[in-house]
């Protein structure tokens, strides 16, 4: 078992690694034609960092959309991003002064996530409209996060696992060192589904992550007057034409 | 009332968000271009043969040419937060018409046929095969959207059903099943000129009538110029300002400020539309093959500044694209912006009191603003960001008395759509108009009703028109809608002006 789930996890870290890259390289090298920041936009870099700073770190336009929406589906990603943040400690030794400070919110942050993704669920059964645009997809994502957190919960409230044996086992493992797991159910099914997540990552919605730095109504400047902004292909066209 | 043989939804005291009912708006498409004008815009004339390898093809070469088109197909994860912000959606309750549902129509088959999950699990992740259906379906659909960004306002990744809408028609396009209206106009103007086919002789016409207006009205020689060359100003305006009405006392309006201003301007006949029905159909080339006339004008008439009248798609290509499809414009005064909104222009000469202006002669109106979709989420005026929501306020509010805001939703970046954008301004597509047009007429009507609100302004020539339509549907008057520079056009004093008794008697009567 152990061999099997260091092998998931080299399989499902390369996946997502050279999926996410292959993807980003994508957006990089496709050229956004024409400004089409929406506006009220940003007129220097400056103002479209502070953008992206606020889009990425409040959801600032979900914010302006809808509420619930908002709550939900904040509590939930920044439920995420402490449990990650949280979780650097199974990968490193000695561990940070950071993720130190941060571990006793862990529990609180693992909650919020699972409170959020029920409520986005609710939601997406409830409302007409959103059950409408839903695919059997979109309801097994959440299905899936929730079942990683629960399980996660499960091992930090109820049954706890042997967690110094799971540290060596992942120390080991970027260290390319294949050790031994303790064999608890909420323990395999959470790693089995962490890998599973991680594999689908690069092939699903769940690109909406690299997505939104490269979306063109909210990372360009507002400066199509001063500057002209020809893409590659429009420039040869140009100069086709002057032949 | 005006005939309909739909029914026109009814104004309530706000536009509640609807129930769905899919497929209610399925049955509307507007009329199919004739061959002759898709092939006038190197489209093929009708349906290939091989369209379903075709239709392929091209999305692959868009998605790869477009990065917007790219990443929005990849990223959107269906939250919802769109589903209630398209006027179309709330006025039909068509789940079709939720920028969502419009922009899915496209991403299935994306997904079916470029993606690893719709290739191999298209029923888990709602992909669907390409067939003779989903390009009728695109074609009903895609042409019930007005492209006014408003969705691309609430996406917590910026998604914009208007670039998707666009993609579409362009691939529409490209397969032979081009839309009427549109396809029509771009031949017309690269044939004639402008939109509405009004020859170089008509123009002198109509702009030799305004001036002599003008001079009845009050005894001052304001001119307006057609191909003058050497004149300071290119002036490029929607063709409905040179004769539909309000438009036309918008333009009336620009000569008096450009004559105030003392500065030489001119009109081009081989320019005489602003509007650039390209962007409708989502073609770089048409687009662009536009965009060229007004370069050509600029540098035949060897002018120092291009200006553009109150148009709203019409100033998102002047602002946004006309450098990059037409530039550099390095041959003309580079102490001025290329090009520049007449808004802008205005604006400046109130701050430089150039202009002598009695605001009473407004006051018969108590004003309301209707930000232009285009204007709003897609251009600025001035140097700072929301110029573009302030300048034509500041206007307004210098030539008027009497202004109120509509609902604070319903206006700025949030603004709705007259509901006739985008290439929807034809009478095939009335219907998706008028109910369109809901969310606009109840922020209106409730002015209307509170704040004792006469008429609404606007600087779009689409706007303009589709509200003259609209206003009478909803039980108003067809005459509430007014140009700014209408109102600019009222209250100015012209120099050496001869002033009317009349007019001294309503001012009295308004000073009392």
């Amino acid at each position: 078992m152990s061999s099997f789930i260091a092998l998931l996890f080299v399989v499902a870290t390369l996946v997502l690694v050279v999926g996410v890259a292959r993807k980003v390289i994508q957006y990089a090298r496709t050229p956004a034609p024409l400004k089409i920041p929406t506006t009220p936009a940003p007129v220097s870099e400056a103002g479209v960092v502070l953008r992206l700073f606020r889009e990425v770190v409040f959801f600032e336009s979900l914010f302006k959309s809808t509420k619930w929406t908002w709550i939900f589906g904040w509590m939930f990603h920044l439920g995420l991003f402490v449990v990650l943040l949280r979780h650097l400690r199974y990968f490193i030794d000695p561990v940070w002064l950071p993720i130190e400070l941060i571990q006793p919110f862990g529990l609180y942050a693992g909650l919020a996530m699972v409170v959020g993704l029920v409520g986005l669920f609710l939601r997406r059964v409830f409302v007409d409209r959103v059950r409408y645009i839903s695919s059997p997809s979109d309801y097994l994502w959440l299905m899936l996060l929730l079942v990683i957190g629960f399980s996660g919960l499960m091992m930090t409230l109820v049954v706890h696992t042997d967690i110094v044996m799971v540290k060596q086992f992942f120390t080991g493992l970027v260290g390319f060192s294949i050790g031994e797991l303790p064999v608890d159910l909420p323990l395999i099914v959470h790693l089995v589904l962490v890998a599973v997540l991680m594999i689908l990552f690069p092939f699903s919605k769940l690109l909406h992550v690299p997505g939104i730095f490269f979306s063109p109504s909210r990372n360009q400047v507002d400066n199509p007057r001063e500057k002209r902004h020809l893409a590659p292909w429009a420039k040869s066209m140009e100069e086709q034409e002057q032949n | 009332m005006a005939k309909a043989n739909f029914e026109v939804p009814e104004l309530q005291e706000y536009v509640e968000v609807p129930a769905i009912a899919e497929g209610v708006m399925a049955h509307l498409s507007p009329f199919v271009a004739k061959p002759d004008h898709n092939t006038d815009l190197n489209f093929p004339g009708e349906l290939v043969d091989d369209w379903h390898d075709k239709t392929l093809e091209k999305l692959d070469d868009l998605r790869k040419r477009f990065r917007s088109l790219q990443v929005y197909l990849d990223a959107c994860v269906k939250c919802g937060a769109c589903t209630d912000k398209c006027h179309y959606f709330l006025g039909t309750s068509d789940p079709k018409n939720m920028p969502v549902g419009r922009q899915d129509l496209l991403r299935k088959v994306y997904r079916r046929y470029f993606t690893f999950a719709g290739k191999y699990f298209p029923k888990l992740v709602g992909a669907e095969d390409l067939t003779r259906e989903t390009l009728d379906e695109w074609y009903s659909y895609y042409h019930q959207c007005s492209q006014c960004r408003r969705c691309s306002v609430f996406c917590p990744y910026g998604i914009d059903t208007a670039e998707i809408s666009m993609a579409a028609r362009e691939i529409l396009d490209s397969i032979g099943y081009g839309q009427k209206y549109c396809n029509e106009i771009i031949a017309k103007v690269f044939k004639i000129g402008n939109n509405l086919g009004l020859p170089g002789p008509a123009l002198a016409d109509t702009l030799e009538g305004l001036e002599e207006d003008v001079f009845d009205d009050t005894g001052v020689e304001v001119k307006y110029p057609l191909d003058q060359k050497g004149a300071d100003i290119l002036l490029v305006t929607p063709s409905a300002d040179f004769f539909a009405e309000p438009h036309v006392d918008g333009l009336i309006g620009y000569g008096k400020v450009f004559h105030e201003a003392g500065i030489s301007w001119t009109l081009s006949s081989h320019a005489s539309e602003a509007a650039n029905f390209g962007m409708f159909i989502g073609s770089y080339e048409n687009m662009r093959r536009i965009s060229l006339r007004i370069r050509k004008a600029a540098l035949d008439l060897g002018v120092k500044r291009i200006v553009f009248g109150e148009c709203g798609h019409a100033w998102r290509v002047a602002y946004a694209f006309l450098n990059t499809l037409a530039g550099p414009f390095d041959f003309l005064d580079p102490d001025y912006p290329v090009p520049q909104h007449i808004m802008e222009f205005t604006y400046d000469q109130l701050q430089k009191g150039n202009l002598n202006i009695d605001k009473s002669a407004n006051d018969d109106m108590t004003l309301t603003f209707h930000d232009s979709c285009n204007v709003a989420r897609a251009t600025r005026m001035g140097p700072k960001p929301g110029g573009q929501l302030e300048y034509p306020r500041a206007v307004i509010k210098a030539v008027c008395n009497n202004y109120v805001e509509m609902h604070h939703d319903t206006i700025g970046e949030k603004t709705f759509c007259c509901g006739g954008g985008g290439g929807l301004l034809t009478d095939d597509l009335m219907e998706v108009r008028v109910k369109g047009a809901l969310p606009r007429m109840t922020a209106l009507k409730n002015v209307m009703e509170e704040e004792g609100v006469t008429h609404l302004a606007a600087i779009c020539a689409i706007c303009k028109s589709q509200f003259t339509k609209m206003l009478p549907y909803y039980g108003m008057d067809m005459d509430q809608i007014v140009s700014v520079h209408q109102l600019v056009s009222s209250a100015i004093i012209l120099t050496g002006q001869k002033t009317g008794e009349d007019e001294e008697e309503e001012t009295e009567e308004v000073e009392v």
